[in-house]
């Protein structure tokens, strides 16, 4: 092995070690260590170069306390549940807009699609943030989704949607879209429309023939977008923070107001540990998918 | 099937679709223009929300830093992310090759308060002082990760064999990467830079955990502010950014599908 290969590897991979292994590292010790009144507030500490006697006496120290607290207080079993819910719930709604869009989009004529594809990614690169605001000023009382409602006649006095679970709901499917849709657009994309046509010739319904041959061959991809929806809404901060009611608990909510407001390090950590517990098994299950869709393929 | 046109259920639920993604921001950029403070009554066409804007030192300030962070973070995580991604595209074997896939991958899966707090941590512990560096070295990290993702997808469809002829013909590997390799996975870079650069402009979360009270950057500044309700004032800002996003995108892929026509006609 030459030198400037070794460079080339050694580079990025220690970037990575130092800003990314080592702080989780830091992560998995503080979560194990006391509250203190201290900065930083936390015991015990450790330097990197102590003696044996220091490390032993450090490792003494550390329990599970934190994670102990975490399943006796109500509030943070409320907290994961309630953010597996909210997030669940919107994966499903995001489904059932996304499907009929990634459909329209594969049926489309050939060279609409290029555009089409076009304007589902230009939100993307839009501000998240100005996404979610752009809601706030939509669904407020006086808002103009509320406006519009009681012109029609629909409803007599404003609903309340802003500072409660619906907003956030809305928020979360309407700012991953996009990654839905995507997917399964791939999937329809390439479908052999020969199958379709088959079915119906022997007689099949068009309804039927979509949940016999269409539905069933875009599995990869629901199911790769329910996965990228479904990951990113679980550890969601902006959108409950700004659309949620206080009464609003989602995990990531709960860790920043924990470590800023709260200013208890370890508990957040513990908070941070527990959620990365929580998404390892939806991040397996989609690699593995992936993986498999890739041997398909092949 | 008939595919030249657009079946009344097909072009339904695209109408629906695309007013739902595009109405809101649509209702948002309208609204900078009111000239009355509250954003849901209309009260006549004007433009002093900008002027306002132009003139807040606290929202140009933030500005000034976001600038610096996006395009100081993207442009080392592009030389970071295509290294990175011409290590595991080139490199065959090495000691830890896992370990390294799963830190470019694990970035892009990881909720950002963790990121944050991580990192937030980390530079406590070594003792650096938190401002415009820690947040750039924030942003380099998990924006090199979505560099590298981009990148690899290009490197693998690549044809090795125009970097051989090159490294026979007498080129280091260097020179081979940069006459041979890098014009043509050129494209697939700049859409890592552009990347990049916006989820730098974008981030909240990390900038927030990694931020030192004398570096706020647009985002924290956005978000304090509209923590307070809606104002005409961050409608406006919010239109510019809009605008000019989609600017950048539009011409890029203009420019990107020109070059491809180009291309094509060549061979």
């Amino acid at each position: 092995m030459n030198l400037s290969r070794k460079l080339l590897i050694l580079v990025p991979y220690s970037w990575l070690v130092v800003l990314f292994l080592i702080p989780f590292g830091i992560v998995l010790k503080i979560s194990l260590s006391d509250i203190a009144l201290s900065i930083p507030p936390y015991t015990p500490k450790l330097e990197i170069f102590s003696s044996s006697a220091e490390w032993l006496q450090y490792f003494m120290a550390l329990d599970l306390e934190n994670f102990i607290f975490l399943s006796e207080d109500r509030l943070y079993y409320v907290a994961y549940l309630s953010s597996l819910k909210i997030a669940s719930i919107s994966t499903l709604i995001t489904l059932l807009i996304g499907y009929p869009i990634a459909y329209g989009m594969a049926k489309s004529p050939e060279h609409w699609r290029p555009t089409l594809i076009m304007m589902v990614i230009l939100p993307f690169w839009t501000s998240f943030l100005i996404r979610i605001y752009a809601w706030m000023g939509l669904l407020s009382n006086e808002g103009l989704l509320n406006q519009f409602l009681i012109w029609t006649g629909i409803i007599d006095g404003p609903l309340i949607i802003l500072n409660t679970n619906w907003a956030v709901y809305i928020g979360i499917v309407y700012a991953y879209l996009p990654f839905m849709i995507l997917p399964i657009y791939a999937s329809l994309e390439k479908m052999d429309v020969s199958l379709v046509e088959a079915a119906e010739d022997l007689g099949c319904s068009a309804t039927s023939a979509f949940w016999l041959i269409t539905a069933p061959l875009s599995k990869p991809g629901i199911i790769a977008g329910c996965f990228l929806v479904f990951i990113p809404a679980l550890g969601e901060f902006v959108i409950p923070s700004l659309l949620g009611g206080s009464d609003t608990m989602m995990i990531g909510k709960v860790l920043w107001e924990e470590f800023f407001s709260n200013r208890d390090w370890p508990v957040a950590s513990s908070v941070a540990i527990i959620l990365l517990l929580l998404l390892i098994i939806p991040i397996i299950l989609f690699q593995r998918n992936e993986h498999k869709q890739r041997e398909v393929e092949r | 099937m008939n595919q030249s046109r657009f079946s009344w259920f097909n072009a339904t639920s695209l109408t629906f679709g695309f007013a739902f993604l595009y109405l809101p921001m649509l209702i948002l950029v309208i609204y900078s223009f009111n000239e009355s403070r509250l954003v849901t009554v209309w009260a006549g066409f004007s433009t002093k929300w900008y002027g306002k804007l132009l003139q807040n030192d606290a929202f140009l300030d933030a500005a000034w830093v976001t600038l610096n962070v996006g395009i100081w973070s993207s442009t080392i995580a592009t030389v970071l992310g295509t290294m990175a991604a011409y290590v595991m595209v080139r490199s065959g074997r090495f000691l830890g090759r896992e370990l390294f896939s799963g830190m470019i991958y694990a970035p892009l899966v990881m909720p950002e308060v963790i990121t944050g707090l991580a990192l937030l941590l980390f530079f406590l512990a070594i003792g650096l002082d938190r401002g415009m560096v820690t947040i750039i070295l924030a942003h380099t990290t998990f924006s090199m990760c979505y560099v590298s993702v981009v990148v690899t997808s290009r490197l693998i469809t690549f044809d090795q064999s125009l970097e051989d002829a090159a490294l026979d013909l007498g080129c280091t590997p260097f020179d081979a990467f940069r006459s041979v390799t890098l014009p043509i996975i050129a494209p697939a870079v700049i859409s890592g830079w552009l990347l990049a650069f916006t989820l730098s402009l974008d981030d909240l979360v990390i900038a927030s955990f990694t931020s030192g009270p004398s570096s706020t950057t647009l985002p924290i500044k956005v978000y304090s502010a509209v923590r307070m309700g809606v104002s005409p004032e961050i409608n406006a800002l919010s239109t510019l950014m809009i605008g000019v996003v989609t600017a950048g995108v539009v011409a890029f892929s203009l420019a990107s599908r020109k070059i491809m026509i180009n291309r094509k006609s060549d061979f």
